[in-house]
């Protein structure tokens, strides 16, 4: 599978486009160890060998790299979390490869056509905090970036950047792929800590947070795939480097992988600087919306994600300026809802996927989300009761933030609440007179 | 005494016959090597079975539970946990149609309809010359390529009521 990546983008190279650069060069995926090699493959990592592990950690730190999974986090602050000394014992460094954020298709590209450039930011990520086990967490359906990534590290292990005494610093790294077998919660970072160990994926209590006892009880760092793929190139060529990526257009540092689905004339991914607007986005690389449509409202980054309208488009898409708006970037593949659609069955459609996806190990969210989606089921079908939208409103405070064990419900009541505010003649429609 | 993680002696009429075979029995325990406990190879030796037989009769949990010394009933509740282990017979296909919004916003009622009526069957069924089981599944994360299907382990793109007949053709 080929993506459209960077597509009617000139002067793709690593000091622009540090996540992408190598697959526009070669034309095709970068399988070959050699080939990744000879594209500066690998140097990050000789580079950080020479580092003390928490020169490395201060050199992320100090990029401002946030977490590219959706929440944001700050990654040099949570890796300072992380008990580091000769008494720190067995930690675990754990990439979550779980994508299954309804819209987004970032990490499949990244891992499928880049599988090294996952590899060595791990071993680099390991060394920085001293885990010297790592697994990449792949969903399940993802076969083809397993067998890639697989080969990868059987040739890492080869080339001596995976084994006893890395690059002679004394440091130990183990790296297996475990294939998870399908379920939305395992995202959340101690739900898939969880199904690491065997155990059904349900979250855990927080505290303690995962840098203090995450996987078999140790310490355990958890990095989204594009997170982790920032990595090398921050080290080759340094965090002010990395922070001036946005070309001003945010006070957030780096590239983001964006990207488009729905009915818009191209889809695809492309990797710009942090803070480029939804319309540069979505007119300049995606062409405007499909003929004959027109663009009624659009999901900044997932389905746990509030809508925007038309008139947000000029935003810059950064975690903060899209909060400030109601929302949040989330994964910051932006879908598109066209003028065709019934508002009401796509929020029905979102809020199914979230009541299915439950892991019902709490009240609100496993009672609450199939209510939900009978009570959208009615209004779509005209069979409203005076009081649903009254409910509706109620439920997206009952499984608001705090109500609920883990982020869950809360994120399924963002494009609920969001539609209910945008669009309140389309649900009054639905009511019985 | 018998604690929560002691594992149950069961009789062997209540989980029929079921060995594992020799190379199902190697295959877990390598798995087992990756993880600091053996029960963090569950999912790996639900699915080693299941990639052998299609699915996961109730006699390979409880063998399951056996090989990674823990309770059949934390080998059920993870195989009913997760979408892609099947506890009940599927055909020698499984279809699994991404419903999520991606997919929506591109004609999934369409294709899954169709796709019904093709075949003769609901969604959870199995045709009856056992050729396809028809399964929903979550975003497949190619959204840019809606709507999304996988059959067996290959995921296809673009599907439509129109072409989806040259993709079935595909599986015997």
């Amino acid at each position: 599978m080929t993506s459209n990546v960077n597509l009617g983008l000139t002067n793709v190279g690593p000091e622009t486009h540090p996540l992408t650069w190598r697959y526009t060069k070669a034309g095709k995926a970068v399988l070959d160890i050699k080939e990744y090699e000879a594209l500066e493959g690998y140097a990050a990592l000789k580079k950080a060998a020479a580092m003390q592990p928490t020169d490395v950690q201060a050199e992320v730190k100090a990029s401002n790299l946030r977490g590219r999974g959706g929440a944001g986090f700050p990654t040099g602050i949570k890796w300072s979390l992380i008990p580091m000394g000769p008494d720190a014992g067995q930690k675990y460094l754990v990439c979550n490869a779980d994508e299954m954020e309804p819209g987004t298709f970032k990490d499949r590209m990244l891992m499928e056509e880049l599988p090294h450039q996952l590899v060595e930011a791990m071993v680099l990520a390991a060394y920085a905090i001293g885990a010297t086990k790592g697994y990449i967490f792949l969903r399940g359906e993802y076969i083809l970036a397993g067998q890639r990534l697989n080969a990868a590290i059987e040739q890492a292990k080869a080339a001596g950047y995976i084994g006893d005494n890395l690059l002679g610093t004394g440091f130990n790294f183990e790296l297996n792929v475990h294939l998870g077998a399908g379920r939305y919660i395992c995202g959340e970072e101690t739900a898939l800590i969880n199904c690491l160990e065997g155990r059904r994926a349900n979250p855990r209590t927080k505290p303690p947070f995962p840098q203090q006892a995450g996987a078999w009880g140790k310490p355990t760092i958890v990095n989204n795939v594009e997170t982790l793929m920032n990595i090398p190139a921050i080290l080759l060529r340094g965090a002010d480097w990395f922070k001036g990526l946005s070309q001003g257009k945010s006070p957030d540092a780096g590239t983001k992988m964006y990207g488009i689905s729905g009915k818009a004339r191209i889809t695809g991914l492309w990797e710009l600087p942090i803070g480029t607007t939804g319309r540069e986005l979505l007119y300049t690389h995606g062409g405007g919306m499909a003929d004959g449509y027109e663009l009624s409202c659009w999901l900044p980054g997932g389905a746990s994600t509030d809508f925007l309208m038309p008139e947000h488009l000029d935003l810059a898409m950064d975690y903060d300026t899209i909060m400030k708006a109601g929302s949040r970037m989330g994964t910051a593949l932006i879908m598109v809802v066209d003028d065709k659609q019934n508002i009401i069955s796509v929020v029905r459609n979102l809020e199914q996927f979230f009541a299915r996806e439950s892991c019902g190990w709490c009240t609100p969210c496993r009672d609450g989300l199939p209510w939900t989606v009978k009570i959208l089921e009615s209004i779509e079908a005209g069979e409203g009761q005076e009081g649903d939208i009254q409910t509706l409103q109620q439920l997206t405070r009952f499984l608001g933030p705090g109500k609920t064990f883990c982020a869950h419900a809360p994120g399924a009541m963002e494009p609920l609440q969001s539609a209910l505010k945008f669009f309140p003649a389309e649900f009054a429609k639905g009511i019985k007179a | 005494m018998l604690t929560a993680n002691t594992p149950q002696t069961i009789a062997s009429d209540r989980v029929g016959d079921f060995e594992f075979s020799a190379y199902e029995r190697e295959q877990i325990e390598h798995a087992i090597h990756h993880y600091a406990e053996p029960r963090a190879a569950t999912i790996d030796a639900l699915k080693i079975v299941q990639s052998q037989r299609g699915w996961v009769p109730d006699g390979a949990v409880y063998s399951i539970a056996e090989i990674l010394s823990i309770n059949p009933g934390d080998v059920e509740g993870v195989a009913t946990f997760y979408n892609r282990i099947y506890r009940q017979p599927v055909g020698r296909n499984v279809i699994a149609v991404c419903d999520s919004i991606g997919c929506f916003l591109m004609g999934f009622d369409e294709l899954y309809g169709s796709l019904q009526t093709k075949l003769g069957i609901k969604p959870g069924q199995t045709t009856a010359d056992g050729r396809f089981t028809l399964l929903p599944i979550v975003c497949l994360g190619a959204c840019d390529k809606a709507p999304v299907l996988m059959v067996n382990d290959a995921t296809h793109f673009n599907v439509t009521p129109e072409n989806v007949d040259s993709v079935l053709e595909q599986y015997v």
